[in-house]
Parts: structure tokens; sequence; C-alpha cells
């Protein structure tokens, strides 16, 4: 380490435009079909092609500048400020964390409680409806679902790449059963998690000899069985073109939210008509629901079968040999995870108004998990940092229309989503390999449990 | 030691697929006693162990624990009757502490025992207590070991099986394994059933011990018996002398 200290600078800069250069050569070879040729329908409707130099030109500028600058200052500078710290003996995980650290979860659910409320207080009724439906409640919502895959991928280890069947379960239930039976969303709420759970273990038993990739061959497969079969059981589902007009839920049947209904709501304690005050109402729905997943989770990671699915996801033979049976195991992790994704597709139902097999496509699974992976499996509060970054990223994109005066009139921020989530991706991966919380925080302890609780990122104590 | 051994294998035989890995093992382990199968690389001497855990099953023979037959029962109801077993290579839980993987051991009664029987591993490894809230993942090969053998015996179990304790580990951390297994058969009258490469330290050990080559057993005899035997001094021991 000593040496890093003495670094030649001339040295330094010539590597710099060494690999500057290099950069510049991958980007040119990299985007010179993507970028500098484009393709377009003319009058005729022929398919023809132009260039774009000058794009290209930006895309190759932009990666060769940034290597050289990365390695030229930006290295350099973070190698002496490590070296300082650790010539100062400050190491990198201090002792004392800050009260604000300490006391995060506190704080998170204090803020979500408030949210609706001070979303109301700062932009007023009409703008606060894009800050609790878009944000609140669609992040909310993909909290619950990657809590609830967790329970699959997180805990018990089984990759499973069809969670959003679950979810679609869970919605089409809740349509069907209240546009065909009248039932309420109070009763049918329990009812489709019922249902999603028996799914669970219908495609449960086929997979439980398969392991890893192979499991998450069947699982991918059972996502798009029960899409297509939304598509083409047009008799009861209506196929591609949806349900709608799907009955809102009730404020536990006592007021009603339809506008025509004669206890509704917002007649009921005389306000001025607005959606917002239903948007509130489904905002803490999802959020006890949300705080329900969570509560299920840590109690179980406790209990014996909770233990049991960790230690599958460690190792299986070692489980068997232990007395503790894999199939049950497996079993109860896939039904208790897709419970909860049906309880996420009920609610979504019911905020909707609609639900057609569009929602439930692959992509979803693959975002569901991909939040999973990005907050580091197992770790509750570091999947509701990804699911945060990564969906409110999303919602934050459509709101980038600035962007277009840059990019000229044709840009359309949203279509960058999936952008946002491979650099994401790619950037938590280089950092922190094993997610934003990588660390799994035991469940047992033979001293006073305070001597480990509450530190995410230490190994052990001590 | 009168009466029905507590573990017997009969005419066992076990298949990988078309492959016949064990042919017609005959083998018994009577109460109280250190019993260790030797053998090379590929004898099938870890098949017998998993046999006797039932996985795989015995296409023929049967094995018989405590006068029942166990062959087609399957593995986690075997490990319930209390056949306990320390996999090769270890197989503890990474990922979980210390502690946590002992509680994993002591599941079958619903950690009623737990707190004595984490006592009592403590004091035969106190290693182990050092390292409770550390990772199992983080420990050195030597303590694996010890938590390996440490949650099967949290079990409480009635046959101990140990698939090679000593695999690569240094002969000092071997002998402290080996003297911890002969107190728990000494103090508490622990069977044991081992399968060793290290043939000298397990013969050394052992009350009996079945040689076994190419899926057969070829010899059987008391410890000392087979230690002066001049084929298996040949064949194991010269050379590897510790």
């Amino acid at each position: 380490m000593a040496t890093v200290s003495e670094t030649v600078p001339n040295n330094v800069m010539a590597k710099a435009i060494k690999e500057g250069i290099f950069a510049g050569v991958i980007a040119f070879l990299m985007f010179s079909l993507f970028v500098g040729i484009e393709t377009y329908q003319d009058i005729n409707n022929q398919l023809v092609w132009r260039t774009r130099w000058g794009l290209l030109a930006v895309f190759v500028a932009v990666a060769a500048v940034g290597r050289f600058m990365t390695v030229a200052f930006i290295k350099p500078h973070l190698d002496r400020r490590k070296l300082a710290k650790a010539k100062a003996g400050i190491l990198e995980i201090s002792e004392e964390k800050s009260f604000f650290h300490r006391h995060f979860l506190k704080f998170a659910l204090v803020f979500l409680l408030i949210y609706p409320f001070l979303s109301l207080l700062i932009v007023g009724k009409q703008g606060s409806l894009k800050y609790v439906d878009n944000f609140g409640i669609q992040i909310l919502i993909y909290v619950m679902l990657a809590w609830g895959l967790n329970i699959v991928v997180g805990l018990a280890g089984l990759l499973d790449l069809g969670y959003v069947a679950f979810y679609a379960v869970g919605a089409y239930s809740y349509a069907l059963l209240s546009s065909y039976f009248g039932f309420s969303f109070w009763l049918l709420l329990p009812m489709s998690g019922i249902l999603a759970a028996l799914w669970g273990v219908i495609l449960g038993f086929p997979v439980l000899r398969l392991r890893g990739d192979y499991l998450a061959i069947v699982t991918l497969a059972f996502g798009e069985i029960i899409r297509l079969v939304l598509i083409n059981w047009t008799d009861v589902t209506k196929g591609t073109f949806g349900i709608s007009g799907i009955a809102k839920a009730s404020f536990f049947g006592i007021w009603s939210f339809d506008t025509g209904s004669p206890n509704n709501f917002v007649k009921a304690w005389g306000l001025s008509a607005s959606s917002v005050y239903y948007k509130i109402f489904l905002f803490y729905i999802i959020l006890a629901l949300c705080m329900l997943t969570a509560y299920v989770t840590i109690r179980l990671r406790r209990m014996p079968i909770g233990r049991a699915w960790e230690a599958l996801r460690e190792d299986e033979i070692a489980c068997r040999s232990l007395g503790i049976n894999t199939v049950t195991t497996k079993l109860t992790a896939f039904a208790t995870g897709a419970m909860f994704g049906g309880f996420a597709g009920s609610f979504f139902a019911t905020r909707q108004g609609f639900v057609s097999p569009e929602s439930f496509v692959f992509l979803e699974s693959a975002v569901i998990l991909a939040i999973v992976v990005l907050g580091g499996m197992g770790s509750l509060t570091g999947i509701a940092i990804a699911a945060v970054i990564m969906v409110g990223g999303t919602e934050i994109l459509r709101e980038m229309s600035f962007l277009k005066i840059i990019f000229g009139p044709d840009f359309t921020p949203e279509l960058y989503r999936m952008l946002l989530f491979g650099l994401a991706m790619i950037i938590v991966m280089l950092f922190k390999p094993r997610g934003f919380v990588g660390s799994r925080e035991p469940t047992a302890f033979l001293k006073e449990r305070k001597a480990i609780s509450g530190s995410f990122t230490k190994e052990g104590h001590g | 030691m009168a009466g029905e051994p507590l573990l017997k294998v009969q005419g066992v035989e076990t298949y990988y697929g078309n492959i016949r890995a064990l042919d017609g093992v005959n083998v018994e382990v009577n109460k109280g006693e250190i019993v260790s199968l030797i053998g090379a690389n590929g004898a099938g001497k870890s098949t017998l162990m998993m046999t006797i855990c039932g996985s795989p099953q015995a296409r023929k023979g049967q094995v018989i624990f405590d006068g029942e037959d166990i062959t087609q029962v399957p593995t986690h109801l075997i490990a319930r009757r209390r056949i306990a077993q320390s996999p090769e290579g270890r197989r503890i839980f990474p990922r979980m502490t210390v502690h946590e993987n002992l509680q994993m051991g002591a599941g079958l009664d619903n950690l009623k025992y737990f707190k004595e029987d984490v006592e009592k591993i403590f004091t035969l490894f106190p290693r182990l207590k050092e390292r409770q809230a550390q990772r199992g993942g983080t420990l050195s090969g030597g303590e694996q070991q010890m938590l390996s053998i440490g949650r099967a015996l949290m079990a409480r179990p009635k046959l101990l099986l140990l698939d090679e304790p000593s695999l690569g580990l240094a002969p000092l951390i071997v002998k402290g394994i080996f003297e911890a297994i002969k107190k728990l058969n000494k103090e508490e009258g622990l069977t044991v059933f081992l399968v060793e490469q290290n043939a000298f330290a397990a013969l050394k050990l052992s009350d009996r011990a079945y040689v076994m080559v190419n899926g057969k057993v070829t010899m059987s005899g008391s410890g000392k018996e087979l230690l002066a035997n001049p084929e298996v001094r040949a064949a194991y021991l010269e050379g590897g002398r510790h």
C-alpha cells in the first residue's frame, strides 16, 4: 500500500490516455450499429436507413473521456483518501452509528404514516394525487411483492422467475369474484391470498426435485402458462380486453367510495369531492399489507419453519440429514410467498379498477426479482430501499420532460426505465455484490440480543 | 453387547444409475462401540454411509436400526430415529452463526434440551464457544468440523455417523477431534460409526473395524488386529503413518 502514494503522475496520465482511447474504440465498435445507424420507414413504406454520426460521436466521447477521468483523477483521489484514512487509523466500519442510522426504521415508518397528509399539505389535493398514487402506492405494491418473493428466493433459496403468476391469480380472483358474485374487497382479500397460496402449492409439487436453473425455467414457464390461460380463456376472463369496472374497496363496509352511493365517504364527512381520499385510503391499506408481510416474515424467521427455509437455502442434503422434511419446507415457502403475491394482486385489482393479462408479463417477474437481488436477498430493509429506488426512479423518469429539450421532442424518458434498472444493477453489483444490505441478521442469540440486534452490516459482534 | 446389534447392514447393494457402488455389504455396529470403515478412494465408504441414511436407498439388502428395517424410510425420517450424521465435506450452514447451526441440529426435540446440550458441546469443543456469534462460513476447517460434529450431537443421537472427520485437517486438530469422539464414547456410551481415510488414527480409536475394497467388505476385526495385519499395513498404513 505504501507505494501507492508515490505514483508518478506521468505514468498515470499515460495509462489514463491509453485506457481512454481503448474505451473509446470499444464504445465505437459497440454503438456503431446500435446508435450510428437508424432504420425507419419512408413514405413508400420501405425500410431505409440513415446514419447518426453526431450522436455516435457523443457516445464515444462520453465513454473515452469518462474512462480517462476515472483513471487519471477519480481513482488516484479515492486511493489517496483510503490511504489517509488507514493512516489515521479510522476503520471502515465504525462501532458507533449515527442516531439516524440506528433509528432508521422508526423514522421510515413515521414518515410513511404521515406521508399522504404531508403531500396534501405541501402540494394540495390535485397535486398529491400523483405523489400518493404514482409514488406511494406504486412503490408499496412493489415492496410487498418483493417481500413476498423474498420468502421464496431470499429465505428458501428457490429461484422463482414466475412470481407474477401469483400476482395475477390474486388480481383475477378479486376481479372475477367481485364482478360475478359481488363479493366485497374485505372478503376477497384473504380469499385471493388463499387461492394464490393454493396455486403456489400446485406449482410447488412438480418442481420439488428441481433446483437452481432448472427450477427457474419451470417457474418461468408457469408464469407464462397462467398469463396465456388468462388471454385465451375468453369466456371467463374476457381475454386481452381485460376486466374493467372492478368494485372499489369500501371503508370496512361503513362508507363507500363510489360517487353514486348514498353513504359516500366524502359526503358523509362533508368534504369537497376529490378522488384523493380514496387514494389515501388505499395507501394505508397497502401500507398495512406491507407491514403484515414484514411482520410475518420476521416472525417466521424466528420459528422452526423459517429456520428450515434458511437451512434449505444453505444446504439441502444437510437439512435432510437433520430430520427436516424438505418437501413440506419447500411447499410452505412457495405457498407463503404466493399468498402475499395474491394479497398484492387483489389490492392491485381494486386500485386499478381494471385488470388485463398485459399487467402480468414476464418483465414484472424480472423487475420484482431484480428488486430482491438489488436489496440483498433476505433483507427486508434492503429490499424496501431497492424498491423505492427502482420503482420511484421509474416514476421520476416520467417527470423528466425537460430532457426533451436536450434529446429532441421524440424522446420519451419512460422508455429508458430498463436502462435505469441495468445501470443500477451494474453499479450495485460492482460496489455491493450482495445487494444494499448484504449481510444476514442472525435470528438466534445466546447472550443479550442487544449485542447484535440493529447491526445490519457487521459480521458478528465484538 | 448381547442380543441384536444397534445397526445391521445386510447384503446391501447400492447403485448410481447402472453403476454398482456397493456389492453385498454386511456391517454390524453394536451399542456403545466405535466402529470404523477404512478403504481407498472410491471404495464405497461414503456411499455406505449415505445408504444408511437413505439417500440413495439400497436396491437390495436391508438396513436394520434398533430392530426396525429402515431401508425404504425417507432420509428425514431416518434422522428422526436419531441417527445423526456429520456428512462428508461437513456441510454446515455457512451463512448462519455457530449458534444457529447448533439450533438446527437440536430441531428434533423442539429445543427442549437446547441449553444443557449446547453447554455440553461447548465443553467438548471450547473453540465453538468463542466463535458462537460468528458465521459458519468464516470458521476454519477444523472449527467447521467441530461444528458439524457438534450439530449432529445436538440431536441426542443413538448412533453417530462420521464421514471423514479428518479430511483436510492438520494432525494436531485431528487428534483433538478423535479424542473428543473417544471421550463421548467412554463417558456417554455413544455409538459411533466412522468412515476414514486416515486408517492409522481410525484403527487406533476403534473397537472394531471393516476394510472396504471396490464396494465389498474384504476384512474385519478389532482395531488392534487390523493394525497388526500385514495386508492392511501394506495397503493403508505404510508411508501414511503419523
